[in-house]
């Protein structure tokens, strides 16, 4: 655009030179470069923290004093017999997360697309915001009063006689994935069902009608009309969060577990300060971070590429 | 489309069950949703001992100011009150202010940089140095200790800068163009044309900065543990959160009739009280935002 402005005869065969291009936008250059210059220090510099991860990291010793050790510490590492446990708990708990979030968020969107009263519509959906803005200290909170043993969902099984004497829900360990789950459901169920509902607006509504006219009842238009609209989102969705597959959400995990659930609670964000920060193994804690780093990156560019193939936006 | 569908012909059975399940199930969410924050709120209001006996609903038995007298009465609340304003204040403004001019830069197609410092961000997404190269790093920044490491890291984050880059590229181009036209400078640009027109989709980003901020705990837990002048409001609970789960109710009860003497509040009663004064204010701003942030996450969700 700027080109076309300032038509300067002398200069055109400057213009296809990158740093004459860069002079010539020097203001915009100007408006982004502390920009560059901050996520260099605030995100690239503890990049090059990993360094740590090859070493025999000390505090008190400079970091060019430090003793190199090469893989050492990935080797304790993947030796370690709590190892396998922690990358079980994480890509269990993620996964548990990602298809229990799928699935209630989809059938929220579609239960909501068929409410007839748009004030109903709408005081339902800014109540299910609520709990995705606070934060899961909040949220833990209210999980914790829900699930204790003289809480309201064990005084309402007792009720009714499903059980005869209160369960320690957050004291079991095989329960606690779905601990997890379900407090994943009830604080994101509102906010997800937000893609799903965007793109049930961009079908078109002659599809209802014509499917109408053919006699089509309610059901058989939500399933071969609406269903259907949503497999792109759906698939790009689910691409993006395989991409997540290592983040099992620290502050939910690490604020829901206690002691008697470690087994099954234990995450690798968890694993890093225990048996890391703790321990003040600084490299060993380091060396699991990277690992995880690695993985997801891996993961996240595997599925671009899927995504790539399959004709949908990248995110670059 | 329903309505049509009620003109043409009588309601059928499925129509009906369909309903009714719809309804049934909304009705459902919302009790589900709404019942432990009203739960909490009930038990805040009610005296410490009577609600160790359980039956506490939506309605306090033995309505009572007395939670929120002994602990506003606290010195270290009203500092928290302080700092978790102050942070959010600070961070909201900078945030918004930030990505706002990066991301307009890096919508001009023909900024040379615009596909690197795109990239840039983006990566940050999905890898992060990890907890303790991260403290190492800001602890040589001279950050830990300190106010300025909840501004500094948080003030600008590649998701909001995608959804306000998006927004941009939505606007239409002449506007610019008529603009240069006119010989204004680049930052007359973005300041008189470019900032009022992304009000909507900054609202969006303060309504997210401002949250995350004012949710925090992890960063006072990180790197300001031996600072209480430092403490946030969600911290605090954090910690009655963490102190709560040594004990189980029947130690809480036997604590509590300790010190009923004294006329103590109860850990319990502690819990919803700071529960409540955490929870309020966010409950009371995001409903009017909200018309901005489905829009602003559709841009984000889908389109990038």
């Amino acid at each position: 655009m700027k080109s076309e402005l300032s038509v300067d005869p002398v200069k055109i065969k400057k213009k296809d030179t990158f740093l004459a291009k860069l002079w010539e936008q020097r203001a915009w250059v100007m408006m982004s470069f502390p920009f560059i210059v901050y996520v260099i220090i605030f995100r690239y510099l503890p990049v090059g923290g990993w360094l740590m991860a090859f070493q025999n990291y000390w505090p008190a010793r400079s970091f060019f004093d430090q003793t190199w050790v090469g893989f050492e510490n990935f080797k304790v590492l993947f030796e370690d017999p709590v190892f396998f446990q922690v990358l079980r708990n994480t890509i269990a708990i993620s996964a548990i997360k990602l298809t229990l979030g799928m699935f209630f968020a989809i059938l929220l969107a579609l239960i909501l697309n068929e409410v007839r009263s748009i004030k109903f519509k709408r005081i339902t959906q800014t109540i299910s915001y609520l709990p995705y803005f606070i934060s899961w200290v909040v949220a833990a909170n209210l999980v914790r009063d829900l699930l204790a043993t003289d809480g309201i969902i064990n005084e309402i099984l007792m009720f009714f006689n499903i059980i005869d004497k209160p369960i320690m829900f957050l004291g079991v360990p095989e329960l606690f994935w779905w601990v997890i789950g379900f407090s994943h459901v009830w604080k994101q169920i509102g906010w997800d069902a937000i893609v799903y509902l965007a793109a049930m607006t961009s079908i078109n509504p002659n599809l209802y009608e014509a499917a109408m006219i053919d006699g089509a009842s309610r059901l058989q238009r939500i399933r071969h009309i609406t269903l259907p609209a949503l497999r792109p989102t759906l698939v790009i969705l689910m691409i993006l969060n395989i991409g997540q597959l290592m983040n099992a959400g620290f502050e939910q995990v690490y604020l829901l577990q206690n002691g008697r659930v470690i087994e099954y609670a234990r995450i690798f964000e968890i694993f890093e300060l225990d048996f890391g920060l703790k321990m003040m193994r600084y490299s060993f804690a380091t060396a699991a971070g990277i690992f995880r780093s690695v993985v997801s990156i891996v993961l996240v560019l595997s599925a671009n590429y899927i995504a790539k193939r399959l004709d949908q936006e990248r995110l670059i | 489309m329903a309505k049509l569908a009620r003109f043409r012909k009588r309601r059928s059975t499925e129509d009906i069950l369909l309903d009714a399940f719809v309804y049934i199930f909304l009705i459902c969410l919302i009790v589900v949703t709404l019942y432990p924050f009203l739960n909490t709120v009930a038990v805040s209001f009610n005296d410490g001992l009577d609600s160790l006996k359980g039956g506490i609903y939506l309605w306090p038995r033995k309505f009572t100011t007395f939670n929120y007298r002994m602990l506003l009465a606290r010195p270290q609340i009203y500092q928290a009150v302080k700092v978790t304003l102050a942070r959010t204040v600070l961070s909201t403004v900078l945030g918004v202010f930030s990505t706002a001019i990066l991301a307009y830069t890096i919508s001009r197609k023909e900024f040379v940089l615009r596909k690197f410092i795109s990239t840039i961000y983006v990566i940050t997404l999905y890898v992060n140095g990890g907890l303790i190269p991260t403290y190492f790093v800001y602890r040589f920044l001279g950050l830990t200790n300190s106010f300025w490491v909840y501004i500094w890291p948080a003030i600008l984050h590649a998701f909001n800068l995608i959804i306000v880059r998006t927004y941009i590229s939505g606007l239409p181009e002449s506007l610019i163009e008529s603009a240069k036209i006119d010989g204004a400078g680049e930052f007359t640009i973005f300041l008189r044309i470019i900032f009022p027109l992304i009000k909507p989709v900054l609202a969006v980003v303060a309504l997210f900065t401002a949250v995350a901020a004012w949710n925090s705990w992890f960063d006072v837990f990180v790197y300001n543990p031996m600072k209480p002048e430092l403490s946030t409001l969600a911290y605090e609970l954090q910690k009655v959160l963490a102190s709560a789960q040594q004990m189980s109710t029947s130690m809480e009860l036997a604590m509590s009739r300790a010190a009923a003497g004294a006329n103590e509040v109860t850990p319990r009663a502690i819990r919803a009280t700071m529960t409540v004064i955490v929870t309020v204010p966010i409950a009371c701003i995001y409903p009017f935002l909200q018309k901005y942030f489905v829009h602003g996450l559709t841009l984000g969700g889908v389109k990038e």
